[in-house]
């Protein structure tokens, strides 16, 4: 077999960070590649790179295509050439039909009129290929994620694919329509289309891939035979062996009493009725512990904590939680809020701040009573309280009149930190609480952290950078799918048994 | 701590909004005072500026808190419009005393935005959509409750409520001697002086508020633009009121709106409830996770435009002396332009009261000015529409300009 595409040695820089570094890859004809990494190794990255997202000059290295060098200059350049990408996140238009979908950007017409005949024709043979038996006038809204995932490679085939290449594709998927899918992919491969899957899961791999190349720190690892004697251990190795290279403040490390119980915590997705997000967990946290949450990014994990604080997300949400072994009631942010609870979101600048207003008015906004009387706020005791914490987490900004959407990324999240301190919280939930903040500030943030816990509060650390929770964290669990698949002590985590936990279904 | 304080230009270039509107409002009137060949700033005239804005200033607030939520009332123009019909009828066909028909109003324009602030914040339906359906609805409502003709006239102490004035309680004696020195036929010296105490109010309040500042460090403007912005509004209050004194004194409802305008501006800037108000608009999610109840807030928005929109309509019907069915008509593009022209942002979480005060008195003067003038309804609305897209392209401007 000749190969297909060659990307070589591929480096892309973004201001401050090195985020693909000479990484080589080489899919031949006909093959189905697998690539594996762990969140942020790189791989959407090196995609965005095949797919002109990052348009040739952005980047060094070379790509060769069917045997030329291509320098695409966008999507639609790379497309016209046979190179297909199906994202993650769908790229339908729910309130299209599947002919409209499939056609969109492409429409069968003459004279801008289209004619609905041909195409309508067009997408019974496209359907019938992917092996999904609906009518091509049914809206896309109308079909389930798996079904959704179908047309999306119905639509790259009527582009002529050349190269498909299929983003987590089973993630959002229930097992039977991954099988199905897997089963679909195979059959493309006898028709002759190369296809490179991005995925996590190791039961995929082995079960369709051919070849497998593993992407770490942005820099490819290995590429191994999948056909034969292929090991789980080694992969996992590959794709965790990093070293502990990232420093962690020390702590003495001493639980004291129970804290806070969660137990058979059960919730379902929002809008999609009949998805159960998070499958009876129950967990803990004592007095002055840290406790890890490792996973994968849409394992719940983001979910669950949310659905604890004030059911800020889910429905039909179900268990009991409990503070100093009594229950408390978490039903509504305010009420969570007044038990005890703190929850740093994930995303700050969506859902943690006010970018448009001040440090000040971040500071006191979930705890306004404090610096109030009768309703009317008390500017000075405010400023008083947004200097405190500006002394003690040493945000570095003019004043706390600044706006926060001025500050950077670490700075942010030290205002977002202030304001729940504020609440004076004795359980905080930090999710991902070093995203896309510089390696000084993550110590930092640590630091705080470390604080926290030898006062006494209890912490529970969301986190995809698992050596941050090997290095922080007492206990830590695993979550994958909704679920709770082990639970170790620091002392026996490591990256290896995390990994292996999260990837043996 | 030292004042951290920049050169003036820096300080202009980052204030850009706040002087520019003042400044554009002044050059507005000193324009229309010399075109009209001094009508604009006669006594009498400037009575009358007032009386003309008064509600749609008054709605003004309510419509700054419902835009700076993140939302938009389409429906005060036929609000205001129902709830004139309302007490006309009560009044004039029921004989329903005064201050029972009054708060059956205010109640009936609480009860009013409280249904379109329900599917608002309950049932998540665009304000666009929820209050498009309550103009339609209110402009409908008047006609029938009027039965297609206007109903009149109104008991005098109902009028008093828009075109009464506010007597004198100084000696008649003093008041004659000022305006024998003043040159002028009468002169009102209760006004003249609340004139003279609001601008030295406004003066202490804002050394007050550069003193603290000065404690904490904060940034404040340079001293000469402190004393700049400050005088010219000292002026402008003294001016105004030195004209109204002249004429008729304070009328009642230059009162109720200044009262209002007051409380308003408290309690946007200096509440809790106002501090949330501003987060629920600039965040509704982080507002949320941050245990504020943002349904709530968006309920109680539109309750409060509900109210004033109801008040506007008591004094509106009391100037015109009757309930028409066309009163109210399209009052509301004028409320909601007065309120973007004052800075308010159509995303949420930025605007202030003085601003929407401000817009509304260029909308105003720029409608008294052109009418003096004699220009055609039809190039006044050509002129307001270029005007209001101006300021907010202003606004679009400099923000391009910063980022």
């Amino acid at each position: 077999m000749t190969a297909l595409l060659e990307m070589r040695a591929i480096t892309k820089e973004f201001p401050g960070v090195k985020a693909l570094d000479r990484v080589t890859l080489e899919v031949k004809a006909g093959e189905i590649h697998a690539i594996c990494g762990e969140n942020g190794a790189g791989k959407s990255t090196l995609m965005k790179v095949l797919s002109g997202v990052y348009p040739a000059g952005s980047y060094d290295g070379e790509i060769h295509f069917e045997g030329a060098l291509a320098e695409f200059r966008d999507i639609s350049d790379s497309e016209d050439r046979g190179i297909i990408i199906i994202h993650q996140e769908l790229a339908l238009v729910p309130q299209l039909s599947i002919a409209e979908n499939i056609f969109l950007g492409n429409e069968t017409a003459t004279a801008g009129v289209i004619d609905w005949h041909e195409t309508n024709h067009r997408t019974e043979a496209l359907l019938k290929k992917v092996g999904l038996r609906e009518s091509p006038g049914t809206l896309v809204d109308h079909i389930g994620v798996g079904k959704q995932q179908l047309v999306e490679i119905a639509k790259a085939l009527s582009k002529n694919v050349k190269l498909l290449i299929l983003d987590e594709p089973t993630a959002a998927l229930q097992e039977n329509d991954s099988r199905k899918l897997l089963d679909l992919m195979l059959e493309l491969k006898a028709q002759g289309v190369t296809c490179i899957i991005i995925t996590h899961k190791l039961g995929e791999v082995r079960y369709v891939a051919d070849t497998v190349t593993v992407i770490r720190d942005g820099m490819s690892v290995s590429t191994k035979d999948a056909k034969v004697g292929l090991s789980e251990n080694d992969i996992v190795r590959d794709m965790v062996g990093r070293d502990m290279s990232d420093r962690y403040p020390e702590r003495t490390r001493r639980a004291g009493e129970m804290l806070m119980e969660i137990a058979d915590w059960n919730v379902w997705h929002p809008e999609h009725r009949d998805r159960q997000v998070i499958h009876d967990i129950s967990m803990n946290v004592r007095a002055g512990e840290v406790v890890g949450i490792a996973g994968l990014m849409g394992s719940g994990r983001t979910e669950l904590a949310m659905s604890v604080f004030g059911k800020s997300y889910g429905r039909r949400i179900s268990g009991t939680a409990k503070l100093h072994g009594q229950p408390v009631d978490v039903s509504t942010v305010a009420r969570a809020i007044a038990a005890g609870l703190a929850y740093v979101t994930e995303d700050r600048k969506s859902l943690g701040l006010v970018l448009d207003e001040t440090i000040r008015f971040n500071t006191t906004l979930a705890d306004l009573g404090s610096v109030s009387k009768h309703g009317v706020l008390d500017f000075r005791a405010e400023t008083l309280v947004a200097e405190k914490y500006r002394a003690a987490l040493r945000t570095r900004t003019p004043s706390v009149f600044q706006k926060v959407g001025n500050l950077s990324g670490g700075n942010q999240q030290k205002v977002v930190l202030a304001k729940w301190l504020h609440t004076a919280p004795e359980v905080l939930i930090l999710d991902e609480p070093t995203r896309g903040i510089d390696v000084g500030a993550k110590y930092e943030i640590y630091t705080i952290i470390n604080d926290l816990s030898a006062q006494g509060k209890g912490v529970i650390m969301i986190s995809s950078e698992m050596p941050e929770l090997l290095g922080m964290c007492d206990r830590i669990y695993v979550m994958n799918e909704g679920s709770f698949v082990g639970e170790l002590p620091a002392a026996d985590a490591s990256q290896e048994r995390i990994m292996s936990l999260i990837v043996s279904e | 701590m030292t004042i951290q304080t920049k050169g003036i230009k820096e300080y202009l270039a980052s204030h850009m909004r706040d002087f520019g509107l003042l400044f554009a409002l002044i050059a507005i009137m000193v324009f229309f005072q010399i075109v009209t060949g001094g009508t604009l700033m006669r006594p009498v005239n400037i009575t009358n500026l007032f009386l003309q804005n008064s509600y749609i200033i008054i709605m003004a607030l309510g419509m700054l808190i419902v835009i700076v939520s993140g939302n938009i009332d389409l429906s005060v123009g036929s609000v205001m419009g129902f709830i004139g019909a309302l007490a006309a009828v009560l009044i004039v066909n029921y004989n329903v005393p005064m201050p029972v028909a009054m708060m059956i109003c205010l109640i009936t324009g609480g009860l009013i935005g409280a249904a379109q602030g329900y599917f608002v914040a309950m049932w998540r339906i665009p304000s666009f959509i929820v209050t498009l359906a309550g103009m339609l609805v209110f402009r409908g409502l008047s006609l029938w409750l009027l039965q297609g003709q206007s109903v009149g006239p109104f008991p005098r102490e109902f009028q008093l409520l828009s075109t009464g004035f506010v007597g004198d309680i100084f000696p008649a004696v003093l008041g004659e001697y000022l305006a024998g020195v003043f040159g002028t036929r009468a002169f009102n010296v209760l006004s003249f002086s609340l004139g003279v105490v609001a601008a030295a109010a406004v003066i202490a309040m804002g050394l007050k508020k550069r003193n603290r500042n000065a404690r904490y460090g904060t940034e404040d403007e340079p001293l000469s633009l402190f004393w700049l912005r400050n005088g010219i509004i000292a002026a402008a209050i003294l001016f105004l009121m030195f004209k109204l004194s002249t004429f008729r004194g304070l009328p009642n409802v230059v009162v109720t709106m200044g009262v209002l305008i007051l409380i308003y501006a408290f309690v946007t800037e200096r509440t809790v409830i106002g501090r949330r108000i501003y987060a629920l608009g600039g965040n509704e999610k982080a507002a949320k996770l941050s245990g504020i109840k943002t349904e709530r807030l968006t309920f109680l928005a539109f309750v409060n435009m509900g109210v004033l929109a109801a008040l506007a309509g008591l004094i509106f019907a009391a100037r015109l002396n009757t309930a028409t069915p066309k009163a109210g008509f399209a009052l509301e593009l004028d409320v909601i332009a007065a309120v973007f022209i004052g800075g308010a942002s159509m995303s949420g979480g930025v605007g202030k009261i003085i601003g929407a005060v401000v817009g509304a008195f260029i909308m105003g003067v720029m409608n008294n000015g052109m009418s003096i003038m004699g220009i055609g309804i039809d190039y006044q609305q050509v002129i307001k529409g270029l005007v209001l897209l101006a300021a907010v392209f202003f606004d679009v401007y400099n923000k391009s300009k910063q980022a």
